[in-house]
């Protein structure tokens, strides 16, 4: 069971969409899995054959429990270790004695808990808010809708409080001029049909992507206890969903995409968050986040880190605005860019460095 | 085709986008982005829709002319009987 998102703590098996035997190649969706996200499709990792499938539709497993077996290609059949799908489950349970003694007190399973202390270590905390949480029981049937709410803003709750907790977060913010930006894009969108025209958010993405790559501290993430740089870029975005509560999936080597196709990513991207249908990958492995508020109006955003990322940059809205060129006030369109990041692993030098960049990148929208 | 048959289009439109949204209840006169909470994407859908619907190909620039359902309306019903006599 994947890990999708901060503080998930158990999955439940919706559907398969392989069967024993059937060939999967990395990519493959190969089962559906019900979250407080919704329906998420699951993605395997590897390529080979599928052996034998664990768990049972209905089922309700705890996040890194096995759910199938993969003969890779080339692998004798039942010779070789299994395969889980997507992630193996730790080799042996980390958990300090006083950790195990309240466990056993509190009548804690310790597999069933998530470990936040070093290398994953299981500690006193993690046993109290895992005693704290009801039970799991097999839901047979979808969630309810009311249902979905409440778990997602107890997850969401979760993960900030964490995040509040263990990230020492420091802020920045610019404000940017827009004009060439958007008057490239108007030009552009002239030229482009309504199905190929593209949202200035994309360029604000497109230029934090770019930016990335000369601040690369910026995108990463915490795993057992170590900082991991991450070359691809993978821009977490955040997206509010119709009726409350907001996710933020990946959007895949964002920093590698021309605008036309960022676009269409972006836009497949929040249909599948609003109607179901997110992918594994898109939920487990964004480097960093970006969240944009600018529709509701506000001039700025300042994010909190998403736990394991180490950043988040905030944009409010694009508003004309007073702004001084060369001794003369003229009226320009601006943007507020912010920047909430790990004081563990970056700096305000560094930070400021990253803004910088996603400035001048907008002031160059033909080469984004 | 008809200013009720336009309307009946825009509101099929808008459905698809705000599913949870009581359309019987809109008001006409006051803009759709702050009654249905519509961000910049559902803007976009919602001019892809009505594309897909009416074959009408709506400019950004125009976009302030719908921002309300009876401007929308007016809009797209002129928009419509002029491309329909070219």
């Amino acid at each position: 069971m994947p890990i999708l998102g901060a503080d998930m703590t158990a999955g439940t098996l919706v559907a398969w969409r392989k069967q024993p035997g059937d060939a999967v190649k990395r990519g493959d969706i190969i089962a559906e899995v019900e979250t407080d996200k919704g329906l998420i499709d699951v993605e395997v990792f590897v390529s080979g054959v599928l052996e034998k499938i664990l768990v049972a539709p209905g089922a309700t497993v705890p996040t890194g429990a096995v759910l199938a077996v993969i003969r890779e290609e080339g692998e004798a059949p039942g010779v070789a270790p299994p395969a889980a799908v997507p992630a193996a489950p730790p080799a042996r349970l980390r958990i300090s004695p006083t950790a195990k003694r309240l466990a056993e007190e509190l009548g804690v399973d310790p597999a069933t808990v998530r470990g936040t202390g070093p290398d994953g270590a299981i500690t006193r905390e993690d046993v109290e808010r895992a005693a704290a949480r009801p039970a799991v029981a097999p839901p047979a049937a979808p969630l309810a809708e009311a249902d979905r709410m409440a778990r997602m803003r107890q997850t969401i709750g979760a993960a900030m409080a964490r995040s509040k907790r263990e990230i020492p977060h420091y802020y920045l913010a610019t404000t940017i001029d827009m004009h060439r930006a958007m008057a490239w894009l108007a030009e552009a969108n002239l030229r482009r049909p309504v199905t190929e025209r593209l949202l200035y958010g994309v360029l604000l993405l497109k230029a934090v992507a770019l930016a990335l790559r000369e601040v690369p501290e910026l995108n990463a993430v915490w795993r057992g206890g170590q900082v991991v740089r991450s070359e691809a870029v993978h821009l977490g975005v955040a997206l509010s969903l119709r009726g409350g509560g907001l996710v933020a999936p990946a959007l895949h080597d964002a920093d590698r995409q021309s605008l036309g196709d960022l676009m269409r990513s972006f836009r497949d991207l929040v249909q599948r968050a609003r109607t179901g249908g997110l992918r594994s990958s898109e939920l487990s492995d964004p480097t960093i986040t970006v969240t944009s508020l600018g529709d509701q109006g506000v001039d700025s955003v300042f994010g909190i880190v998403y736990p394991p990322q180490v950043a988040i940059v905030g944009f409010g809205r694009v508003a004309e605005r007073p702004w001084s060129v060369d001794g003369t006030i003229v009226s320009r369109p601006v943007v507020t860019a912010t920047l909430a990041a790990d004081h563990r692993v970056s700096d305000g030098h560094r930070g400021s460095r990253f803004l910088a960049a996603v400035d001048r990148l907008l002031h160059e929208p033909a080469r984004l | 085709m008809t200013r009720d048959e336009v309307r009946a289009t825009v509101l099929r439109v808008l459905g698809d986008i705000a599913p949870e949204a009581d359309l019987a209840s809109l008001k006409p006169d006051v803009a759709l982005r702050e009654q249905l909470d519509l961000d910049s994407m559902d803007v976009l859908n919602f001019v892809v829709g009505l594309h897909a619907a009416l074959g009408v190909e709506i400019p950004e620039a125009d976009y302030p002319k719908f921002a309300t359902l009876d401007g929308g309306v007016e809009y797209l019903t002129g928009r419509h009987a002029a491309d329909a006599r070219r």
